[in-house]
């Protein structure tokens, strides 16, 4: 990375989202402002109920605040219309979800192929890139298999090569080892490491667990819908 | 862009029981639709195949029937005169002069006595109907009290072999042969000698005058000319439009009631469609916020479960069609509406019946899968990913 500032790749700027539930307003996230540079490894910790998974989806593009702007790569995405953003999301954005989420009907390689067909590239092309991202998480030898043939670490494993299969900016993860036992974590903590240092994708990943957020390079805190604490670890 | 197929495809088959259920359901009506239609075209081929594009059919004006038709030999004589007929060897116009008569056989499977029909042929009938041909034994001689029985009076009734005698108008006649009228009406008659049968039964009138054109396109020249002639009170037809307007009641009855009982039941059908596709929108809701996050448009989640909705439709259209097909071997009789008689004919499939099952089965796939596909488009990312 160059050591001149750059403008950082995620600002999120006086953002508000509040639920209603019932009658009743609930606010999540109190005008929050938080910068993001290329290539970051964040963590995002706090309490259930903070507002982590809220404010994920905001930086993601699939949910849209009440207030405030949020700019990546200097396009404010809270501005694009729906189907707009629909397509931002499938070139800039790689998910990672807790439970997977993975098309338990089709096979390892089709679910990593699927968002590729939103691109426009052809059959061939889609299935080499494919089978070279699963080679790459190490799955070259369970393509045909399918979501319930694998263990949760293969299954997290094929989502991280879904998600990284169209080679987005920026990986956001929701408690992507919150389903996997302590070695299964650490391999898919392992591998997002690679991913952020070997290929300098900028991850932004919530988490619960301690250890985890230890593999990020820095460390948010979000507590009654506010973003307060900011650690920087050393590496 | 579009959700791949194989994904609503694979859905699909990673339900079976309920994929074959709800398919079933509009298999069975698909079935109904199809074999309704088949019915109708069965009965339709066969009337109209019973008539010559060649030959007109004189009756006498407003009869509609044979049966209830009188043309008497003076009116003949000028019928047979007119310049439009062909003329046979040695310069004798084909013509043939019936009588139609009906007689009660009993079934051979109830013996329950049914109307046959019988035509009395005059010397031209045979040359008007090529389409005939004798299956077993002869050909009635003239002058004789012979007859000759259609194919479908022979499998269907009792004491009608060769060689056998049959009792009416007050004669025993010997059934000397069997014809083949290849599948037209003429398969359920019994023909016999045309003087022969109007002494039996004292008829001093013909019931029909059949001619064949020398020239098809004379038709309308010759049909004013004859139902204006003051000596004549008669209706000239083509014979196939005949036959054709002979099987309108039937089947518009046929048709009418077997496109009702097909819409009630697609109701039902499609009903169980959109069930099925709502309980798959329900069970997949997270799996529809995850397409939605990779990129997948509203449009394009719409898309895939109207597909997999129409897809459930195409499987229960193959099936139902399929066993409709089957139904072309089962040979059916009823009575003619027009003519009380017994007429048989098959269930006849045809590519028009196969287009418009396709469509009503589309149209049941696209019905009962649009609402289901609209709420799934319609589900908010971060909610149907919460639905985990
Ligand atoms: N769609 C919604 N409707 C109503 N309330 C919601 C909705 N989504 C989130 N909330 C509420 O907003 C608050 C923040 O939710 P969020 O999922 O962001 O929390 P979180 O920090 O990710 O918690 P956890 O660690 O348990 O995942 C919670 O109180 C939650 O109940
Ligand atoms: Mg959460």
């Amino acid at each position: 990375m160059s050591g001149v500032a750059a403008p950082p790749l995620v600002r999120v700027a006086g953002v508000s989202k509040s639920y209603r539930r019932g009658g009743q307003v609930v606010p999540v996230l109190a005008d929050i402002t938080l910068d993001i540079p290329g290539g970051a490894f964040l963590g995002l910790m706090g309490p259930s109920g903070s507002g982590k998974s809220t404010l994920l989806n905001l930086i993601a593009g699939i949910d849209k605040p009440d207030a405030g702007s949020i700019a990546v790569a200097g396009v404010d995405i809270t501005r694009l219309p729906e189907a707009e953003l629909a397509d931002w999301r499938a070139a800039n954005v790689g998910f990672i979800f807790q439970f997977y989420n993975l098309m338990p009907v089709l096979s390892a390689l089709e679910n990593v192929e699927l968002p590729l067909t939103l691109a426009r590239m052809d059959r061939r092309e889609r299935r080499e890139r494919a089978q070279a991202t699963l080679e790459l998480v190490g799955l070259g030898d369970r393509m045909e298999h399918f979501p319930s043939e694998l263990s949760g670490g293969q299954q997290q494993r094929v989502a991280i090569a879904r998600a990284i299969v169209t080679d987005p900016r920026i990986l956001v993860a929701d408690e992507p080892t919150g389903d996997l036992d302590r070695h299964s974590a650490e391999e898919i903590l392992a591998l997002m490491d690679r991913l952020n240092v070997d290929l300098g994708k900028t991850i932004v990943m919530v988490t619960h667990d301690r250890r985890a957020a230890e593999r990020a390079h820095s460390i948010m805190h979000l507590e009654k819908g506010e973003l307060f604490a900011h650690e920087e670890l050393p590496r | 862009m579009p959700v791949p197929l194989a994904y609503s495809l694979r859905n699909l088959r990673a339900r079976k029981l309920t994929t074959a259920l709800t398919a079933g359901g509009m298999a069975l009506v698909v079935f109904v639709f199809a074999a309704v239609l088949m019915l109708d075209a069965g009965l339709k081929s066969a009337l109209v195949k019973t008539g010559q594009p060649d030959n007109i059919l004189v009756t006498r004006r407003s009869a509609g029937t044979e049966i209830q038709s009188a043309v008497d030999r003076q009116q003949a004589a000028v019928i047979e005169s007119q310049p439009e007929v062909a003329l046979g060897p040695g310069g004798v116009p084909i013509v043939s002069k019936e009588v139609v008569v009906l007689i009660a056989l009993p079934k051979r499977d109830s013996g329950v006595p049914t109307n046959v029909t019988i035509r009395g042929v005059g010397p031209g009938g045979l040359a008007l109907r090529p389409q005939l041909a004798m299956a077993q034994g002869r050909m009635y001689r003239p002058g004789a009290s012979e007859v000759v029985v259609g194919r479908t009076i022979a499998e269907r009734f009792d004491g009608v072999g060769v060689g056998e005698r049959l009792r009416f108008g007050g004669r025993e006649w010997t059934i000397v042969g069997t014809f083949d009228a290849g599948g037209s009406a003429f398969d359920s008659e019994v023909w016999g000698d045309g003087e022969q049968l109007m002494q039996a039964f004292r008829r001093p009138v013909f019931s029909s005058v059949v001619a064949k054109l020398a020239d098809p396109g004379s038709f309308e020249a010759l049909k004013a000319r004859l139902e204006s002639d003051p000596r004549l009170t008669v209706e000239v037809k083509r014979e196939r439009a005949f036959y054709e307007d002979q099987s309108a009641a039937l089947s518009n009855f046929i048709s009418i009631l077997g496109v009702t009982l097909s819409v009630i039941f697609s109701i039902g059908a499609t009903i169980g469609a959109m069930i099925t596709m709502y309980a798959a929108v329900a069970n997949r809701t997270a799996e529809i916020g995850t397409l939605r996050a990779l990129g997948f448009r509203r449009a394009g989640i719409l898309g895939a479960f109207l597909a997999e909705a129409v897809l459930l439709a195409l499987v229960g259209w193959a099936a139902g069609l399929a066993a409709a097909s089957l139904m072309q071997l089962v040979q059916i009789s009823t009575l003619n509406w027009q003519t009380f008689a017994e007429l048989a004919f098959r269930f006849t499939m045809t590519p028009k019946i196969v287009a418009e099952s396709l469509l009503f089965a589309l149209a049941m796939g696209v019905a009962g899968g649009f609402l289901p596909a609209v709420r799934a488009a319609r589900l908010g990312i971060v909610d149907a990913l919460r639905a985990a």
